[in-house]
């Protein structure tokens, strides 16, 4: 999930120095300033010790460099640079991480264990086949444990991320269509509340986007979806349950009508995790969906990736699946990488190798872990949460959809702030003085200030309640005039609020010995 | 389940506080055909001890690349990292935060990206950086693209010495988009021959250096016929290793330059997760894909960091952003980073020239068995000719428990060259390694 900052102010209202003690060195406690690495006089340093070369290179004469420019640590130092660094960074695991979308749930150690086994994780992608069983084992058992829970007879593993995935399951689409002589169809269609990826991955696979509206009630607009089916539609592109927070109540009747245009349904999965279990998608007549195993399936986000998207395909998009893939054989299992003979319809590659091994390994054990039953109660209790957060906070903000529940994640709009001159961003940054992350904002488009919590299964009563406690507290101080706690927020946090007019208007991306921005 | 913290009777509470009467209730939008009514067919729930034994018994299956011999390269690298990254990668607060959208509770992972974007520049003898694509593959594929966007024309000249992967991933994405992508035919010493082939049509020429016969290249002319033709290039390497010791992509006057950094900080994982390293010219900078991340301060005028330029990406352009990407490979990015840093630019150098000279003592082996060695000049990978089948030879030796390298045909099994054998060696290789594969050979 992505932050949207259109209407969102980017500059700092003002700058107030942080009343009372000041140390004398500019310390600060526990959070230790530091420096970049440019600036910690390690040119010449390094913290590792290598056997001497007695050779040189000469046979590369005329192709060597003069030397590497950038400093090194030693050891200690690194540590306690990195270590420092470290701690000015908000975690799932000090804190709620209530990002709408991104699902942000605990990550289990074990999966990192397992990740790090010698046999994954020393393993060549290009090693025999012979001696790689192991791992395209697993590779075939996280294949039937996706399509088992999405009810899908196949599944493109390859996609590095769910953008990718889109990517692969567009491509899928695209193929089909030219298979069958319908490559005329130019046009895909998405909600106007789709993430900002699903019309970015239809451009770039040369369609032309056209939105959908939205009803009332948070839902596609069947009459409008209905009147834009039309011969030139090759897709659609829908989030269930989507951006709002709203299981699509008329989803068979979207599968229906796009299927009787003679279009294609991708599903955007990210939101999968909401109903695990429960339902699914294949049931719905989705005919491909990615799955990011960094939601639903709990690979860690890692600061911003990496992630994995395999996609789910329906039987009519299979054969266009794009290499590698698993098969099984006389001699154990096969890896298929090049398109030939009877799959000689696979588009292409969405990369080298074979997927984020890595990722898979870990969400093989975390849905190994959960069961049929577990998983089923995931999906129960990030619901059973989220509809929590939304019934205890509807008193004091107001919820863009009150009636009915919502899925996994509850949705706010700012109308509950007007007239306080406190804007859905100070509020959030205001969280961040109370010791939480703040909640996606400003997305979805289509409701105004857009405040979307996502609490997930892995949050106990007492975080919530303490979650729901803070956000009480800090409305009731919204509407009580305490507008500096809001307009100068965050105040505790290792940076005041941060220019990114500036960082635009003069963007420096590398450090530079001459000078820099402050 | 011991990650489900809610128990039955906060369950029970919480139901009441929402007003509902059982937790179906809350799937009362999902249509009744579609409900499940009971858990899937699949084994229920298992303990962390049963979880940890089928992993381990699955591992073990796998013939890892440290139980022995191993010369396995094309594209994945394995090297030693020190103990020190994979402890700071798990710290919680790197292992389990998100894309920094909040910058001031997101310092720790800006800064980082920060120091990669330079480390990533000063590498490739570039001005700027972004904050890593997937892999090298892809980021390959996002610059044939960024190629077009900035020369407006469509057509792209993939060097025949180019990673089969990255030429296939690459033809599939720039495809898709709308590209012409021309293959050059793979031959050991190809880079030459795309001078040739641009002209005023050519958005941009792709060259690997080191290529993927391991062949080092010094692309300054193939530069000057692109920029005669007002073509970009495209210089990718698949091991950043070499860094330390060739000549920069920036130096031979590459306009991007792409490659995969797995060979630093990451271990091989079969093949992903990887982090893909993305440079370019300044001037190109507004055209580049992925996260950037940029200097500024904050309201108290201290300096910090964000993600920034962000207009040209898809949550604020949506379809007419510069690419689909939403996501890099921040933690793999992480681990390149503090790899980096231990190494420093004195530790880099050293370590490549510690994996040409292993290289070098290869190539003498093989020679000594007998095989042609069809690489001229290179890093730590060498082609070489072998009697028959390349990939018989493998399964054969890896029979024997030795990795012999990577079969050329294995990654392009059309290119007629089913007795190029690829063999690499590093830093991890030994001499009795060396020794065993050449008597290996020998035999063979």
């Amino acid at each position: 999930m992505t932050m949207q900052t259109i209407g969102r102010p980017t500059r700092p209202e003002g700058s107030t120095e942080a009343a009372g003690f000041q140390s004398l060195t500019g310390g600060r406690g526990l959070l230790q300033d530091e420096p970049l690495i440019f600036e910690l006089g390690g040119w010449t340093k390094t913290g590792v010790d290598l056997p001497e070369v007695a050779e040189d290179a000469s046979d590369l004469a005329g192709l060597t460099r003069a030397g590497v420019d950038l400093p090194g640590l030693s050891e200690p130092e690194a540590m306690r640079h990195y270590v420092r660094l470290s701690q000015k960074n908000h975690a799932i695991d000090l804190a709620l991480y209530p990002l709408g979308s991104c699902t942000m749930k605990h990550n289990p150690r074990l999966n990192e264990k397992a990740a790090r086994l010698a046999g994954f994780a020393d393993l060549h992608p290009l090693a025999p086949v012979s001696t790689t069983q192991g791992a395209l084992a697993l590779m075939d058992r996280l294949a039937h444990w996706l399509k088992t829970l999405t009810g899908m007879p196949a599944v493109a593993l390859s996609p590095k991320a769910g953008a990718h995935g889109e990517l692969c399951g567009l491509l899928c689409i695209k193929a089909a269509h030219e298979a069958a002589g319908q490559g005329h169809r130019r046009t895909v269609l998405v909600p106007t509340s789709a993430h900002g990826t699903n019309p970015a991955t239809a451009a770039f696979v040369g369609y032309s986007v056209q939105e959908i509206a939205q009803t009332e009630d948070g839902r596609v607009d069947l009459a409008d979806l209905e009147a834009k089916l039309g011969p030139d539609v090759a897709a659609i592109m829908v989030t269930n349950p989507n951006t709002c927070g709203l299981f699509e109540r008329d989803i068979i009747e979207i599968s229906k009508l796009t299927h009787a245009a003679g279009a294609y349904f991708y599903c955007d999965g990210a939101n999968f995790n909401a109903i695990v279990g429960r339902v699914r998608p294949g049931d719905l007549g989705v005919d491909a969906m990615h799955i990011n195993l960094h939601k639903t399936f709990s690979t860690p986000h890692g600061g911003g990736g990496p992630g994995a998207g395999p996609v789910v395909l329906s039987a009519a998009l299979a054969p266009f699946a794009p290499a590698p893939w698993v098969v099984g054989g006389a001699n154990g299992l096969q890896l298929v990488e090049e398109a030939a003979g009877d799959a000689a319809q696979a588009f292409g590659r969405m990369s080298a190798f074979h997927g984020q091994m890595g990722m898979f390994v870990r969400a093989y054990a975390y849905m190994r872990s959960h069961g049929s039953d577990g998983l089923r109660q995931v999906a129960e209790d990030a619901v059973l949460n989220a509809n929590y957060i939304k019934a205890r906070l509807s008193d004091v903000m107001t919820p863009a959809f009150p009636d009915g529940p919502c899925m996994h994640e509850a949705l706010f709009d700012d109308a509950w702030l007007d007239g306080t001159g406190v804007t859905t961003l100070d509020f959030a940054k205001a969280m961040i003085d109370e010791g939480f992350h703040p909640m996606t904002m400003y997305f979805p488009l289509v409701v105004h200030g857009a405040m979307l919590i996502e609490p997930t299964e892995t949050e106990s009563k007492r975080e919530l309640d303490r979650f729901c406690d803070a956000l009480r507290a800090l409305a009731a101080a919204a509407k009580g005039n305490d507008k500096d706690r809001f307009k100068g927020a965050p105040h505790l946090a290792p940076l005041r609020r941060l220019d990114e007019t500036l960082a635009a208007r003069k963007p420096r991306l590398t450090w530079r010995a001459d000078s820099s921005a402050s | 389940m011991r990650y489900l913290p809610l128990t039955s009777d906060d369950r029970a509470q919480m139901l009441g506080v929402i007003g509902a009467p059982d937790v179906d209730a809350l799937f009362a939008d999902v249509p009744r055909a579609a409900r499940l009514p009971g858990p899937v067919d699949l084994p229920a729930h298992a303990g962390e001890l049963e979880v940890e034994r089928e992993l381990t018994a699955l591992s073990a299956m796998n013939r890892a690349a440290g139980a022995g011999p191993f010369f396995c390269g094309a594209g994945a690298y394995r090297h030693h990292v020190p103990a020190t990254v994979d402890h700071i990668i798990q710290r919680s607060e790197f292992l389990t935060s998100y894309t920094p959208y909040q910058p001031e509770i997101a310092q720790g992972t800006l800064q980082v990206l920060f120091e990669f974007q330079t480390q990533v520049a000063a590498l490739t003898g570039l001005e700027v950086a972004n904050a890593s694509m997937y892999d090298g593959s892809t980021a390959c594929a996002e610059a044939v693209m960024m190629a077009q966007r900035v020369t407006r024309r469509e057509k792209a000249i993939l060097s025949g010495g180019l990673h089969p992967h990255y030429a296939a991933t690459t033809q599939t994405i720039a495809h898709a988009e709308g590209m012409e992508i021309v293959r050059q035919t793979a031959a050991i010493d190809a880079e030459a021959a795309v001078i040739d082939a641009i002209d005023e049509h050519t958005a941009c020429v792709v060259v690997q250096t080191p290529n993927v016969f391991g062949v080092v290249t010094d692309v300054t002319k193939i530069a000057e016929a692109a920029h005669a033709k007002g073509a970009l290039l495209i210089v990718v390497t698949t091991e950043a290793v070499s860094f330390g010791l060739l000549k920069s992509p920036g130096e031979m006057g590459a306009d991007i330059a792409v490659a995969e950094g797995q060979s630093i900080g990451n271990a091989l994982n079969y093949g992903g997760p990887y982090v893909g390293l993305f440079a370019c010219r300044e001037k190109l900078m507004r055209q580049m894909p992925g996260r950037l991340c940029g200097e500024t301060v904050d309201a108290d005028g201290r300096r910090g960091y964000v993600l920034t330029l962000s207009t040209r990406e898809q949550h604020i352009r949506r379809e007419k952003a510069t690419s689909n990407i939403c996501t890099n490979s921040g933690l793999c990015a992480l681990a390149f980073t503090i790899h980096m840093t231990l190494l420093g630019g004195t530790g880099l150098a050293e370590l490549a020239k510690i994996n040409h000279a292993k290289a070098r003592e290869l190539k003498a082996a093989v020679d000594g068995a007998g095989l042609e060695v069809l690489t001229p000049r290179f890093f730590n990978e060498i082609a070489v000719r072998v009697k028959g089948s390349a990939a018989a030879l493998v399964e054969a030796l890896a029979a024997q428990g030795i990795l012999a390298g990577v079969p050329y045909s294995r990654l392009d099994p059309h290119a007629g060259l089913d007795d190029v054998l690829l063999l690499c060696a590093t830093e991890t290789t030994t001499s009795e390694d060396i020794a065993a594969l050449a008597a290996a050979l020998k035999a063979a």
